[in-house]
């Protein structure tokens, strides 16, 4: 039983980053009363702007510094998030844009630049296989902390990941802090809930609005980078991302729009996603479609939990996928 | 500081939005230590400007001084830091926070947040001018007037000084208004200034030491509040001599018409709405209902339109000749063709009845659309009723293809009313009908319904201000937490001991 736990988890746990990156991003947009259906774009463009920073500088010089390695792919993806959530907060903030219709539009157009980009790599690198490899710059990310091997199963279940998914743990950590406990999170929920409130407040709603925004794109597209550089060893092929956007949507009403929540469930969702590998051999493989639908069966079941119980702390922010403007009538 | 320098001077303000000038020119003081009414009837521009003092808007022309000095005011953050507060007519607040996280939204002291230290600061404000309010309950625990109160709390918490007020008074019981008017000379004596916005005349008299008139986005006069009275304020408010008696004639030959019995309705997860409500509905008389909102008068309202699924009990409909008809379990448009018509202004004024982005005709349609074998609607017939009801109502139109959302309240309300009677109903079942409509409006309504007792209507008439029913019906049913509280006469009955029914079940102990 042990032994299956410490292949499982791992594998768990690996495939729930990403998803907690996307969830915590989209948590946090979503409290600024913004529901961006980009994030599954804005993940994808994070990764490929991760590959193509990671490809130049792995191209173009001889011997890799590992700080430039990890640093210029980071410094990339978040640039290339923060620009789509700039370009969201543009269009449904400033020009009052219809969410729905922005967020759709975003995610076709992530996923397009991706495949283009990615696309585009793949012929220069000259590769037989429709595929990238960046090892060199994954083996910066997927270093692992030395002592964890010595540590048995303690050290394989808690131990054996990279900074990254430490880092997704802190983030969701602090997001759930600054949220609940600080002035900042008290004025941003307050955004989302009524944002016409928050104005005669004398909160600046269209600033909160933007950097809320902006930040939570630059964490979700930290996921896609994660499943890149970590995940998958450093290799970009297009489409490989699959649908883990809309799964990171899915459990931000999961998690009842708590970023804190969002530790376990995402690890759990991860951990459903790939429980169709570990169905015994011999078994019809068509199953596995039905196993990878438990994660958005969940969803739906919390939806109608929540909906039975309809306790006003577990609904969505009210003003959610509404704009604001303070001189309407 | 002088008392002469005034706490706020507006000079030459003025406001368009489009077209359409709110505010034209308006000059207005305000002393320190007085309370100021503002009057002035629907779209006559106070709330207008009123959004311009805190904020909300920004004056098109004009200057305004705080304290003698020239200010500029682009945002609420400038109003509160000119110790200006607003409290809206609809409450800006987050229903999902508490008391205490409301009132300190938006406000940074650099430090970390301390709710608790804040709640020690509500209640000492609590304490100094009367009030009583939980830092740790959630808005939507709340009734209207405690998040009234915390709305209140919030713009003193900031430091205000010159306290805007509007409409408090529109959603308060008489107990709740006389508690609300002690705070507020509470803090007149402490210094404070007050501009209050309300159509209640009788208001308006208790409470304020001045009184300005607005009419059609102009200023008309000021008067001080000691030497004015109902007559003259409504007749400066409205530009022409207004006679403010409503009729109430003795009904005649009242037949019963509808017979409720032991009417019990749930709400969701199995709350009773209403619970065992008897009554008679007699045919030429206006049977009022009393109660604070919320307690059963819409359940009521939509049990006998057959809206609202009933529990248990019964609902009778009496022919003029004694049979008698269970409305109960019936089809909402069945009991519409017997004659029971339902006109309810719901707070929005467009949520039922009448849909906005539709024209004048169309909305007429709503009910008629249904007659004639022909697959086509008829148009022609609506359109005259629309234009019937533009005439005779003189509502304020450019047209009858001109969609409802872009007339006034006032206008709209005309439209569903008139709608309604023009069916010819024999009962007439109406809710908030002169909501948030000014003096003339009012009683245009009034007239209107009273026109339809005489011709031998029933109508039950669930209404707000207590003054208006006390003159306006027959019979008073008042309503508390689902409950028959008692039935009392409209012409011997006190506001008094209505209100105590609204608040008590059967009146309580302070009874009789």
């Amino acid at each position: 039983m042990l032994d299956f736990f410490i292949r499982f988890i791992p594998r768990a746990v690996g495939q729930g980053i990403p998803l907690m990156f996307g969830s915590v991003g989209e948590t946090l947009t979503e409290k600024s009363g913004n529901l961006n259906l980009g994030t599954a774009g804005i993940m994808y463009v994070g990764g490929i702007c991760g590959v193509i920073g990671a490809f130049l500088y792995e191209t173009g010089t001889e011997t890799m510094n590992p700080f430039l390695g990890i640093a210029i792919p980071l410094f990339c993806c978040l640039l290339g998030s923060l620009l789509m959530g700039l370009l969201y907060c543009f269009l449904t903030v400033s020009l009052r844009a219809n969410q729905n219709v922005t967020g759709l539009a975003m995610t076709t157009f992530g996923v397009g630049f991706g495949n283009f980009f990615g696309g585009s790599l793949i012929k220069l690198s000259g590769a037989d296989v429709p595929s990238i490899a960046l090892s060199k710059s994954s083996g910066f990310f997927a270093a692992k902390l030395p002592f964890a091997e010595r540590l048995g199963w303690f050290g394989k279940i808690f131990l054996s990941y990279s900074f990254l998914a430490y880092a997704a743990i802190v983030i969701a950590l602090a997001a759930s802090y600054v949220i609940n406990k600080t002035r900042v999170g008290l004025n941003l929920r307050a955004v989302g809930e009524s944002p016409a409130t928050a104005d005669a407040a004398g909160i600046d709603v269209i600033r909160y609005k933007y950097a809320a925004t902006c930040i939570g794109a630059m964490i979700s597209g930290l996921g896609g980078l994660y499943y890149v550089f970590d995940y998958a060893s450093g290799v970009w092929s297009n489409d490989a991302f699959g649908d883990r956007g809309w799964l990171a949507i899915a459990l931000v009403i999961f998690t009842i729009w708590e970023p804190i929540h969002s530790i376990w469930a995402s690890i759990a969702f991860g951990g459903l996603y790939i429980l169709h590998m570990f169905i015994p051999a011999g078994t019809n493989l068509a199953i596995k479609e039905i196993y990878q639908m438990a994660p958005f069966l969940a969803t739906i079941f919390m939806l109608i939990l929540t909906s039975i119980h309809n306790k006003k702390e577990n609904q969505p922010p009210a003003s959610l996928g509404l704009s604001y403007f303070r001189e309407d009538r | 500081m002088a008392a002469d320098i005034p706490v706020l001077r507006l000079e030459h303000i003025t406001k368009r939005f489009g077209d359409v000038v709110a505010n034209d020119d308006i000059s207005l003081d305000v002393r320190q230590g007085e309370i100021l009414a503002l009057l002035g009837e629907n779209g006559s521009g106070k709330t207008t400007l009123m959004n311009m003092i805190s904020g909300i808007y920004y004056p098109d022309e004009g200057t305004i001084f705080a304290k003698g000095k020239q200010v500029e005011i682009a945002s609420p953050r400038d109003a509160f830091a000119l110790g200006i507060g607003m409290i809206y007519q609809h409450f800006k607040l987050v229903d999902v926070l508490t008391a205490a996280e409301n009132i300190v939204l938006g406000l940074d002291d650099g430090r970390k947040l301390d709710l608790k230290k804040s709640a020690r600061h509500i209640k000492e404000i609590c304490l100094k001018y009367g009030f009583d309010i939980d830092p740790e309950k959630k808005i939507y625990d709340m009734s209207v007037s405690e998040k009234q109160t915390v709305e209140i709390v919030k713009v003193l918490y900031r430091g205000a000084d010159l306290l805007i007020l509007d409409e408090p008074t529109a959603v308060l019981t008489p107990q709740e208004t006389d508690r609300l008017f002690n705070v507020l000379r509470n803090m007149k004596s402490d210094g404070k200034s007050v501009i209050i916005i309300t159509h209640k005349l009788q208001e308006v008299l208790s409470i304020s030491d001045r009184v300005a008139i607005l009419r059609k986005g102009r200023y008309i006069c000021d008067m001080d509040t000691k030497s004015a009275n109902a007559q003259e304020l409504t007749d400066a408010m409205v530009g022409r001599s207004v006679k403010l008696n409503i009729e109430r004639p003795v009904p005649v030959n009242p037949k019963r018409r509808i017979v409720v019995k032991d009417l019990t309705v749930q709400g969701e997860e199995g709350v009773e709405k209403l619970k065992g409500v008897s009554f008679e509905l007699r045919s030429g008389e206006i049977l009022g209902v009393a109660g604070i909102a919320g307690n059963g008068q819409r359940e009521l309202l939509e049990a006998i339109a057959g809206l609202q699924p009933v529990h248990s009990g019964e609902i009778k409909y009496v022919e003029d000749d004694g049979s008698e008809e269970e409305l109960v379990g019936k089809d909402p448009l069945k009991i519409m063709e017997m004659g029971v018509s339902l006109a309810f202004v719901p707070e929005d004024r467009l949520g039922m009845g009448l849909v906005a982005n539709m024209d004048l005709t169309d909305n007429m349609m709503l009910r008629s659309f249904r007659s004639g074998k022909s697959v086509f609607a008829d148009r022609k017939q609506p359109h005259n009723l629309a234009e019937d009801v533009v005439d005779k109502l003189e509502v304020n139109t450019p047209s009858v293809s001109t969609i409802v959302r872009k007339l006034s309240g006032g206008n709209v309300q005309k439209v569903l009313v008139g709608r309604e009677i023009a069916m010819a109903p024999t009962v007439l079942l109406t809710a908030y009908a002169v909501r948030g409509l000014d003096i003339n409006s009012s009683y245009t309504i009034y007239d209107l319904i009273n026109r339809q007792k005489k011709a031998g209507v029933a109508i039950l008439y669930v209404g707000e201000d207590l003054d208006v029913l006390l003159e306006l019906c027959d019979r008073i049913l008042v309503l508390c937490g689902g409950q028959v509280s008692g039935i009392v006469d409209g012409r011997t009955t006190s506001k008094q001991e209505v209100g105590t029914l609204m608040t008590n079940l059967g009146g309580g102990i302070y009874a009789k």
